[in-house]
C-alpha cells in the first residue's frame, strides 16, 4: 500500500497554552514529508503538547496548523481523520476488547451509517494486523497482552486508519528495551514501505538519531536545533537543551550520533 | 447477493454484504438478544394470565388481541396488560439509558440511578406530595422535571472546556446526595400519610400503572430508542478514550451531549411511569455485556435485560409473597449483589473502585 499524496503538515506564529499557562509562544514548524520526524527535549519543554497541537487534540491560541494549506480546525475532523492519525501516550482500552476489535475502530473515519463493514475495511484490518505481526493475536484482549504487544495492536488501529500522515506521541513508553526497538523498527516499516510521514515524541535522543530522518529538539517551548540527526544532536545541544553534560561519538551499528552523558562524577 | 466472510476469531463475527450496504454481524449477540425478546414475551404473557381472576394462556394471547368475553377483555387489556407493558418499556428504557451513560463515561458506575438524576425527579415528586401540588401536577410531570432540572445541573456543574466522564461521575455523585437529603428531609417534614405515599413512589412501583403511563412513556420511546440505538455506533470510538475518539474522526462533544440528551430522555420518561425502580440502570447493561461476550455494554441487549429483569421482579414482587410489594424492593434485593460484585471487581481491577 502506497500513499501517494505527499501531506505538507506545518504551522506558522503557534502559541499553545492550558488556562492561563501559556507552553509554547510564536512556534513555527514544518514537518518533512514522507520522513520521520523526531521531537526531543526534557520533560515539560512543550513537545507532547505541540504533537497534541499538531493533531488538533489542542486548539492554538494564536497560529495556526496547516494540513496542505488548510488550517486543521477548518477540516471537519472526519475528514481529517482519512488523513492525519494519531496515538496518544499510554491510551486505554476497555476490559476485554479485542484485538481485532481495537484495530477495526480504526476504520470508524471510512464508515457510515449504511457502510460499516466494506470490504476495503476488511482488507485494511487484516493489512494492519500483518504489518504489525500481530495476526495470531486478533481474538485476543488488549488488555490480556504484554505491553509489546499491547502497543503494537495500537499502532495497528492507526495503521487501519490509513493516514498518509501519523502522529505517535511517545510510542515506546513503558517499553523495555526489546521492545522498544521493535515498535521503532515497525514504525521505520510503516515509513519506509508505505511512505507515511510519520511525526513522534521520543525520549531516548540515540533511538531518535537511529530512526528519525529529522530531529526537532525543544526546550522551554521554543525549538532550539532542527534538522539532520548528526546536525542537531552535538555536545552543545545537548548541553543546552537538557542541561547536562555529555560526549557525542558515533553510534558503531548505525553510524547516527550517540549521545553518552557524563554527569557529576566523570570527567572527560 | 449477501456474502458472508469468516472473521479471524471464528463465531466472533460475520461480515455481511448487501451493496451498497454492509455490516457485522455477531452471532452470539443476536441469539442473546433473541432470548432475552423470547423471555421477555413469555413473562409477560404469564403476567399477563396469571392473577386472582385466572385466565388461560392462549385466552390472555387472544385478550391482547381484542378476542374474547367482554370480563376476560377488560382484566387483561385495562388492569394486567398496562401494567405489564409499563414494566416491559421503563425496564427497556432503564438499560439502554444505562448502557449509554456507562459506555459514554467508560464506567460501569455511571448509570443514571446514580448520578443523580432519579433521585432528582425523586425529589421533584417528594415535594409535590408534602406540598400537595400533586392536585395539580401530575406525579409524571414533577418526575419528568425533577431528571431534567437535575441532569442539566449535572452536565453545567460538569462542564469545564467540554465534559469529560470522569467529572460527570463526581458531579453527579455529589448532586446525588444533595437529592436525596432533600427528600429525607421533606418525607421527615411531611405527615405521615404523606410519607407513606412518597416512599411507595420512592421504591418504583408498578401497582395500579394504566395506559395513561404507558402511553407518553411508549410515545417517547419510539423517537429515543431508534435514536440511542443509532448512535450507539459512534460510541465505539469514545470507550478508547477522547483523544483517541477525536483522532478517528468523532466529534466527541457533539456525541456526548446527543448520548446525554436521549439517556436523560428514556430515564426521566421511564421515571416518570414507573418511578425509580433500583439498580435496573446499572445492573441491566453490566448483565447483558457478559451475555454477549462484548467488552462494553451492548444497548439493544441492554434494553432487553432491563425489560425482563423489571417484568420478572414485578411478576415475584406480586406472586411470590402474599402481599403486592413494589418491583424495587425485588430489583434492589437482585441488583445490590451485582453492585457488590462489580465494586470488588472494579477494586480488583484498579480501574473505577
Amino acid at each position: 500500500m502506497t500513499l501517494h499524496s505527499v501531506p505538507e503538515l506545518q504551522a506558522g506564529g503557534l502559541q499553545l497554552a492550558y488556562d492561563q499557562r501559556v507552553v509554547v509562544d510564536d512556534l513555527d514548524v514544518k514537518v518533512p514529508p514522507g520522513r520521520i520526524t523526531a521531537i526531543v527535549g526534557a520533560n515539560a519543554c512543550g513537545k507532547s503538547t505541540l504533537l497534541r497541537a499538531l493533531a488538533r487534540l489542542l486548539a492554538p491560541r494564536k497560529g495556526a496548523v496547516q494540513l496542505d494549506g488548510r488550517a486543521l480546525h477548518s477540516i471537519p475532523t472526519r475528514e481529517l481523520a482519512r488523513r492525519l492519525g494519531i496515538l496518544p501516550q499510554g491510551p486505554i482500552a476497555p476490559e476485554g476488547l479485542t484485538v481485532l476489535d481495537l484495530v477495526t475502530r480504526g476504520r470508524s473515519p471510512h464508515q457510515t451509517w449504511w457502510r460499516q463493514w466494506s470490504k476495503a475495511d476488511e482488507s485494511a484490518v487484516h493489512g494492519a494486523l500483518a504489518a504489525t505481526g500481530i495476526a495470531d493475536l486478533a481474538g485476543r484482549a488488549v488488555d490480556e497482552l504484554s505491553g509489546g504487544q499491547r502497543q503494537r495492536a495500537w499502532i495497528a488501529m492507526a495503521v487501519a486508519q490509513g493516514t498518509p500522515v501519523l502522529l505517535l506521541d511517545e510510542p515506546t513508553t513503558y517499553l523495555d528495551l526489546a521492545h522498544q526497538i521493535d515498535v521503532l523498527d515497525l514504525i521505520h516499516d510503516l515509513n519506509r514501505n508505505e511512505g507515511r510521514t510519520i511525526v513522534m515524541v521520543l525520549h531516548d535522543l540515540n533511538q531518535a538519531c537511529r530512526y528519525a530522518d529529522h530531529v526537532i529538539a525543544m526546550k522551554g517551548g521554543r525549538i532550539v536545533a532542527e534538522g539532520d540527526p548528526a546536525d542537531v544532536i552535538t555536545a552543545e545541544n545537548v548541553a543546552e537543551v537538557f542541561d547536562l553534560r555529555c560526549q557525542v561519538t558515533t553510534d558503531p551499528v548505525s553510524g547516527t550520533p550517540l549521545v553518552i552523558p557524563m554527569g557529576r562524577h566523570h570527567t572527560s | 447477493m449477501a456474502t458472508k466472510t469468516l472473521s479471524p476469531k471464528p463465531g466472533a463475527h460475520f461480515r455481511i454484504t448487501l451493496p451498497p450496504l454492509s455490516g457485522r454481524l455477531r452471532p452470539r449477540l443476536i441469539t442473546v438478544c433473541t432470548a432475552l425478546a423470547a423471555a421477555t414475551f413469555l413473562l409477560v404473557a404469564w403476567a399477563v394470565s396469571m392473577g386472582d381472576f385466572p385466565i388461560t394462556f392462549t385466552e390472555a394471547l387472544r385478550a391482547v388481541v381484542g378476542i374474547g368475553d367482554p370480563g376476560t377483555l377488560l382484566i387483561v387489556q385495562e388492569l394486567r396488560l398496562p401494567r405489564a407493558v409499563v414494566g416491559v418499556l421503563v425496564g427497556f428504557a432503564f438499560g439502554l439509558s444505562g448502557a449509554i451513560f456507562q459506555t459514554m463515561t467508560r464506567n460501569a458506575l455511571a448509570s443514571p440511578d446514580m448520578i443523580g438524576f432519579t433521585q432528582g425527579a425523586g425529589t421533584a415528586v417528594v415535594a409535590g406530595i408534602v406540598f400537595g401540588w400533586t392536585g395539580t401536577v401530575s406525579t409524571q410531570v414533577l418526575g419528568l422535571l425533577g431528571t431534567f432540572v437535575m441532569a442539566a445541573l449535572v452536565y453545567v456543574l460538569a462542564w469545564r472546556r467540554g465534559t469529560t466522564g470522569y467529572r460527570i461521575i463526581l458531579v453527579g455523585i455529589g448532586l446525588q446526595w444533595m437529592a436525596t437529603s432533600a427528600t429525607d428531609y421533606l418525607v421527615a417534614r411531611g405527615m405521615q400519610f404523606q410519607a407513606h405515599a412518597a416512599l411507595g413512589w420512592l421504591t418504583g412501583n408498578l401497582n395500579g400503572r394504566d395506559w395513561s403511563q404507558a402511553l407518553p412513556l411508549a410515545v417517547t420511546m419510539a423517537v429515543l430508542v431508534p435514536a440511542a440505538l443509532a448512535l450507539g455506533r459512534l460510541t465505539r470510538t469514545l470507550q478508547l478514550g477522547d483523544d483517541v475518539a477525536i483522532g478517528l474522526g468523532t466529534r466527541v462533544q457533539f456525541v456526548r451531549l446527543a448520548l446525554l440528551v436521549t439517556g436523560v430522555g428514556l430515564v426521566a420518561f421511564g421515571t416518570a411511569a414507573g418511578g425509580p425502580i433500583a439498580f435496573v440502570a446499572l445492573a441491566a447493561p453490566q448483565i447483558a455485556q457478559r451475555l454477549a461476550g462484548t467488552a462494553w455494554p451492548p444497548p439493544l441487549a441492554a434494553g432487553l435485560t432491563g425489560a425482563l429483569f423489571v417484568v420478572g421482579s414485578d411478576l415475584a414482587a406480586a406472586r411470590l409473597f402474599s402481599m403486592e410489594l413494589p418491583v424495587g424492593i425485588v430489583t434492589g434485593v437482585l441488583g445490590a449483589p451485582i453492585l457488590l460484585w462489580l465494586l470488588i471487581r472494579a477494586n480488583r481491577a484498579g480501574s473505577g473502585g
